[in-house]
């Protein structure tokens, strides 16, 4: 067991793509001096400046450039200080980026890795414009693919394979699990993208979550323990998504709570809601939840933002409402 | 500049940089959550400048903006009760220290997202000019915003349209940790020329220098002129928000910018213009003590937020 940190994890995958592949590069802002959340620390010393690129404040102009540098081979990494900033790119990213190997089969090797959710101290959170989870905006968007790592071995394995992949891949990497250790072997390996994977196995219910809400899930499993028994499905990747796992936990259980940290309304779970109900119906024992952050922007009061957040506690209640159907 | 105005201005700069350094206690005692950047070093710019404004004149900002509220005469008690997350904060604790608004006094907040606030300053001027009136809308933004698409598209839209908004441009000589020549390919002025804009570059340190020439540019506005360009050189003494551990700058260059403290040239302004003396200039000061730790007290002591506030306001109610 070799333990590092998230973040640790994410540095490791972009030292050692960059190592195997002088075509992989870096752009960001801020990240020759290591980034708001310190991922690209001291990569600069490693490959210079002209590797570790600082860009100006110019969202639009860092993604549309890096697809242009796609374009020509090389294997550009972007930064996104914060997801929500990736707004202010959405259209190279929607229009340009999503559709160019659609119009030229072009291949667009193009890897934008941004910080996404909340994190809620005592003190209070990052407010309305620094946590958002938009993952649903790029899964509505055919031509992206979608990677939310849940733990420091998916960060890094899922990060090499979208740096491998030849299609636009979003990495949200999951602010509140930068510090959260586990194990992350050395060296290049890959997690692919579009694999579910079993976090936990149970016969009564099923849990299907991803990216941050993997942790408490698992928990409330712990706590179930000899009450329900419960399986964890993490799906790693949303675009491609791995039906057949969440099919097949559908199939089993009977039971399903969807858990994510975005926003209810149009959120992805909505979508997993529909895909079992429409291919795994017969099977089901009582209605699909979802548990999920209200449909609010992420208020910055401490106070607010400790109701904001689905919680170890709220994930059991659901548990306990569903399994008694 | 009359005896009492002099005397005002120190008064305001005073308020907001005790009011920001407070803020930084609160924050390192875990009162205040989220980022906190700090207007310390920059304050002559809000106050200067907002002295210049006419009354049905607007102003809009970036997330450093407790200076400008405080500027507008925001309530203080309610901006320190936003930055503590407090139900009777300006924006009911909702928003936090980078989203202070003041509505009603034309001061349309501060905003997170770079550049994102001034395609709205053009929409605001635009109304305006629509109504034909005389106002005019500050608009206020880092050097780091004069690199995003928003800014160009805001400049030449006021620029064709000819709308009524004076752009200043606080350059502290950074964007986090990212000086303004590794970031702009031209100097920041000349920007302002490529919009078919009227441009100036001004000691923003200078309280007075600031105030004039905001009244002379309000002015040509106002006359017809067009919309007005502003470089203000400042800088910023503190990290670009709480915890930066300014590893891109050297405590020579600090101390360097500390010889042109805003208040300190003020400061010796007044006295050497014999407007007061130091002792008139210490009453102050306390005046703005007790103000500080009336409003840490009042924001201290409100109530927090109800859960039900989660989803106050999302929509107009019916
Ligand atoms: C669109 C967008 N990109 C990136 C950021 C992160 N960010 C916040 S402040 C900042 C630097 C802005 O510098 P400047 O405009 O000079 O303002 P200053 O902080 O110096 O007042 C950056 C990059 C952001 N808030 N919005
Ligand atoms: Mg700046």
């Amino acid at each position: 067991m070799r333990e590092r940190s998230y973040r640790a994890a994410i540095r490791e995958a972009l030292l050692e793509a960059m190592s195997a592949d002088e075509r992989v590069f870096l752009l960001g802002e801020d990240i020759e001096y290591a980034g708001v959340y310190g991922v690209t620390k001291g990569l600069v010393d490693k490959f210079g400046c002209d590797r570790v690129i600082d860009t100006p404040i110019a969202e639009t102009a860092i993604v549309g450039g890096a697809m242009g540098a796609a374009l020509m081979g090389l294997l550009p990494v972007v930064e996104i200080q914060f997801a929500d900033f990736i707004a202010a790119a959405m259209d190279q990213l929607v229009n340009m980026v999503a559709k160019y190997h659609y119009r030229t089969r072009t291949p667009l090797p193009l890897v934008i890795r941004a910080p996404a959710g909340a994190i809620l101290s005592t003190h209070g959170s990052t407010g309305p414009f620094h946590s958002q989870n938009p993952e649903a905006w790029f899964a509505h968007t055919p031509g992206l693919k979608v990677a939310l790592p849940a733990t420091p071995y998916d960060a890094k394995g899922l990060l090499l394979a979208a740096i491998a992949d030849m299609n636009p891949v979003l990495f949200l990497e999951q602010k509140a699990l930068y510090n959260e250790k586990g194990d992350v072997p050395e060296g290049i390996y890959t997690v692919p993208l579009g694999q579910a994977r079993l976090a936990r196995e149970g016969n009564d219910l099923s849990i299907i979550t991803y990216g941050a809400m993997l942790s408490p899930a698992l928990r409330a499993a712990d706590l179930l323990d000899g009450e329900v028994d419960v399986e964890v499905l993490d799906l790693r990747t949303i675009v491609p998504l791995d039906k057949e796992a969440v099919l097949t936990t559908a199939r089993k259980t009977g039971k399903i709570l969807i858990v994510h940290e975005a926003t209810r309304t149009a959120g992805f779970g909505a979508e997993l809601a529909a895909l079992i109900a429409e291919s795994a119906f017969e099977f089901l024992d009582g209605p699909i939840m979802r548990l999920s952050s209200p449909d609010a922007p992420v208020p910055a009061a401490p106070e607010l933002a400790g109701y904001y957040l689905p919680d170890v506690n709220e994930i059991v209640t659901a548990v306990r409402r569903l399994s008694a159907y | 500049m009359d005896k009492e105005t002099l005397l005002d201005w120190y008064r305001q700069m005073v308020l907001i940089r005790r009011f920001e350094q407070r803020s930084a206690e609160l924050y390192q005692q875990g009162k205040i959550g989220g980022f906190l950047h700090l207007y310390i070093g920059q304050e002559a710019i809000a106050v200067g400048s907002i002295a210049a404004k006419a009354e049905g004149d607007h102003v809009i900002t970036a997330y450093r903006d407790h200076g400008h509220a405080i500027a507008v005469g925001a309530d203080l008690n309610a901006v320190m009760a936003e930055l503590l997350g407090k139900q009777t904060g300006v924006s009911m604790g909702k928003g936090g220290s980078m989203h202070l608004a003041d509505v009603s006094r034309r001061y349309w907040g501060g905003y997170a997202v770079v550049g994102g606030h001034l395609p709205l300053a053009t929409g605001i001027a635009l109304a305006e000019q629509y109504r034909e009136t005389e106002n005019a809308v500050l608009c206020y933004m880092g050097d780091g915003a004069t690199n995003i698409g928003y800014f160009h598209e805001s400049l030449n839209l006021a620029g064709v349209w000819q709308l009524p908004v004076l752009w200043i441009i606080e350059n502290n000589n950074y964007g986090m940790g990212t000086s303004v020549d590794r970031a702009s390919a031209a100097p920041i002025l000349d920007k302002a020329k490529a919009y078919g804009m009227n441009g100036e570059q001004i000691d923003g340190m200078n309280v007075m220098e600031v105030y004039e020439t905001t009244q002379d540019c309000l002015q040509k506005i106002r006359d017809g002129e067009g919309p007005q360009f502003v470089e203000m050189i400042t800088y910023r003494y503190e990290g670009h928000s709480m915890g930066d551990p300014l590893r891109y700058r050297t405590k020579e260059e600090v101390e360097k910018w500390r010889e042109d403290d805003p208040i300190g040239v003020l400061e010796r302004h007044i006295l050497d213009e014999k407007a007061a003396d130091q002792e008139a200039l210490e009453a102050i000061d306390g005046e703005v003590e007790e103000r500080i730790e009336a409003a840490v007290q009042f924001a201290e002591e409100s109530p927090l937020p109800e859960p039900e506030a989660l989803y106050s306001g999302i929509y107009v109610e019916a």
